[in-house]
């Protein structure tokens, strides 16, 4: 037994519709302990903890919640961002779907040990299902008294509203998202200031992913030292991982930290249908490398995933057959960050143009080498100059191809001559 | 729905403009917004015209540009390519006559690429108006066309 459910231990087991059958499971427990009976130190727990953001980058979870506490306006705010649109990743659905009172919970804590007054969280708008399994947990858990005034009769007032996006893939960062949910075009903004000392409609926020939360009761039931102690010394705690492509079992797992990704493909995953060869792996969704067989004894783990310098730790892992050319997969990456750049800084916005033309010369087998070198060259300047995290990442699958896959290019070129 | 009735929903805030648009649109029947409710949106919201049509024109689902009573959204996305969406894109253009980004000269369909859907673990998947259709075969596609052929008739 390679999976650990501590986040996905309610799938399917409960009716996500049921706030009795969540509480039933221990659920809400982690918060009443947290604001009434023992008094926990929230922050120091999380910072034991050392939970890292489960939205890919990895950043310290405390960190964050604790430069929040420090700020003293009087309104702050608590952003779940479940706006999941990178391509291969669909485990923040299965936890709003399944358990959607653990994200809740996970919010409240979080605002609780923050003093933060207003949650919101912003689901992209083609999850019906997480939508309005979503509304409904948040009006239950308020008539419940888990949320609204006087929160389990302490003096504690916060609520949460749910907002959705209108089809757009770079809303799934921070900035990008905060910037929707004030009604605006989803660009991002330049950093520092970082959003928790000016953020939502410029007031101090911590914006962290579905997943992330829904690890805050965890971490307070069973205490951050405890936690700590699964997975590997830089990731701890489990990970869902979202299994796709040519792999014969699809769907969500999770997993402790430490486990090679083979073991996830072939034990988990039931390996590749049809008897066929596995030719490559994208990680972590189309801003993510992609890699060969050859590597995929390589344990999921943030800082091993740190090489690629990538937003590689949300647990998309997608599996190709040898049916597939590298040069297809490329330019459907491509064209896809292509059409979700939001065009405000120009590496992205004319990079992505420039990438798919240089592309198709290679798919066309017309390419030079000086195309191989304004390629390789191309990305680089991408991944170090774009502003936000979209066009920083977005040229991994072609930086790391250029690395694992090189023959590939060496192949497409029209002549060897410089 | 008539505009006037939707904008009521919401608070007269800037920072419903997006969510007032995109449900709006959903119940008109060429989802698209015209000149004229720009004008009055923009109003209600007290916000320019222009910005109005800025938020229309960077989201994927809103649109100045009317759009067929079914509006058929195929996922492109490396999951389901290599679940051979290939063959679904197809079957659509096949049966509609149309090309992602056109509609049908009836009104009926529209087609269009849209990006991950996260339906990756039944992939292949489309999106036709809020519904979304998942593990597709060239087969079920053309039986879902015919149900929403035989639902305008």
């Amino acid at each position: 037994m390679i999976e650990k459910k501590i986040i996905s231990k309610r799938f399917d087991k409960i009716d996500p519709y049921s706030i009795a059958d969540y509480i039933a499971t221990g659920g809400y427990k982690p918060l009443i302990k947290a604001m009434t009976g023992e008094r926990i130190d929230i922050l120091s727990e999380v910072e034991k903890s050392r939970l890292r953001g489960r939205g890919g980058a990895g950043f310290p979870v405390a960190i964050k919640m604790m430069a929040l506490a420090k700020e003293a306006a009087s309104v702050k705010y608590i952003v779940c961002n479940a706006d999941e649109g990178e391509p291969g990743n669909f485990k923040d659905r299965a936890i709003m779907e399944k358990d959607p009172h653990s994200i809740l919970e996970g919010m409240i804590i979080t605002a609780y040990a923050t003093r933060a007054t207003k949650g919101y969280i912003y689901i992209r708008c083609e999850y019906d299902k997480s939508i309005e399994i979503m509304r409904h947990a948040v009006d239950e858990a308020r008539k419940n008294h888990f949320l609204g005034l006087k929160i389990d009769k302490i003096d504690f007032d916060f609520d949460i509203e749910i907002r959705l996006g209108a089809g757009s893939y770079v809303c799934g960062e921070e900035f990008a998202l905060l910037e929707s949910i004030e009604g605006k075009t989803g660009r991002t903004r330049v950093k520092p200031p970082f959003p928790t000392s000016v953020g939502l409609f410029g007031k101090p926020t911590e914006i962290n992913n579905v997943e992330t939360f829904a690890n805050i009761p965890v971490i307070v039931d069973m205490g951050g030292d405890e936690f700590a102690k699964i997975g590997t010394k830089s990731s701890t705690g489990t990970k869902l991982l979202s299994l796709s492509g040519n792999v014969n079992n699809k769907g969500v797992y999770e997993i402790p930290f430490g486990i090679p990704i083979k073991t996830v493909i072939d034990e988990l995953g039931g390996g590749v249908p049809d008897s066929r060869a596995l030719k490559m792996v994208q990680l972590g969704g189309a801003c993510g490398p992609i890699i060969p067989r050859y590597l995929l004894d390589m344990i999921i783990d943030f800082d091993r995933f740190d090489e690629f310098e990538s937003k590689t730790g949300s647990g998309a892992i997608i599996v190709m057959d040898d049916r597939w050319d590298i040069f297809d997969i490329l330019l459907r990456n491509v064209d896809f960050f292509k059409h979700e750049s939001c065009g405000k800084c120009a590496p992205c916005r004319e990079g992505h143009n420039q990438l798919a033309r240089l592309l198709r010369k290679f798919t066309d087998r017309k390419a030079t080498v000086k195309d191989l070198i304004s390629i390789e060259s191309l990305a680089r300047v991408m991944h170090q100059t774009s502003l936000c995290g979209l066009g920083q990442t977005s040229p991994t699958s072609i930086i790391s191809t250029l690395r694992y896959f090189r023959e590939d290019y060496i192949d497409r070129l029209e002549s060897l001559e410089v | 729905m008539t505009l006037d009735l939707m904008l009521q929903k919401y608070p007269a805030s800037s920072e419903y403009l997006i969510e007032a648009l995109r449900d709006y649109q959903t119940a008109k029947i060429d989802h698209c917004v015209t000149e004229m409710e720009i004008v009055k949106i923009a109003k209600y919201f007290n916000v320019t015209e222009s910005k109005v049509c800025s938020v229309v024109s960077f989201y994927s689902f809103l649109s100045e540009k009317p759009k067929g009573k079914y509006v058929i959204r195929i996922c492109r996305d490396v999951p389901c390519f290599v679940n051979k969406s290939e063959s679904i894109l197809k079957t659509l253009e096949t049966r509609l006559g149309i090309k992602p980004g056109e509609t049908t000269t009836d009104g009926l369909f529209s087609l269009e690429f849209t990006g991950c859907l996260g339906q990756c673990d039944h992939a292949p998947a489309i999106r036709i108006n809020e519904k979304t259709y998942v593990d597709l075969t060239p087969d079920k596609v053309k039986a879902i066309l015919s149900e929403y052929r035989e639902e305008k008739s």
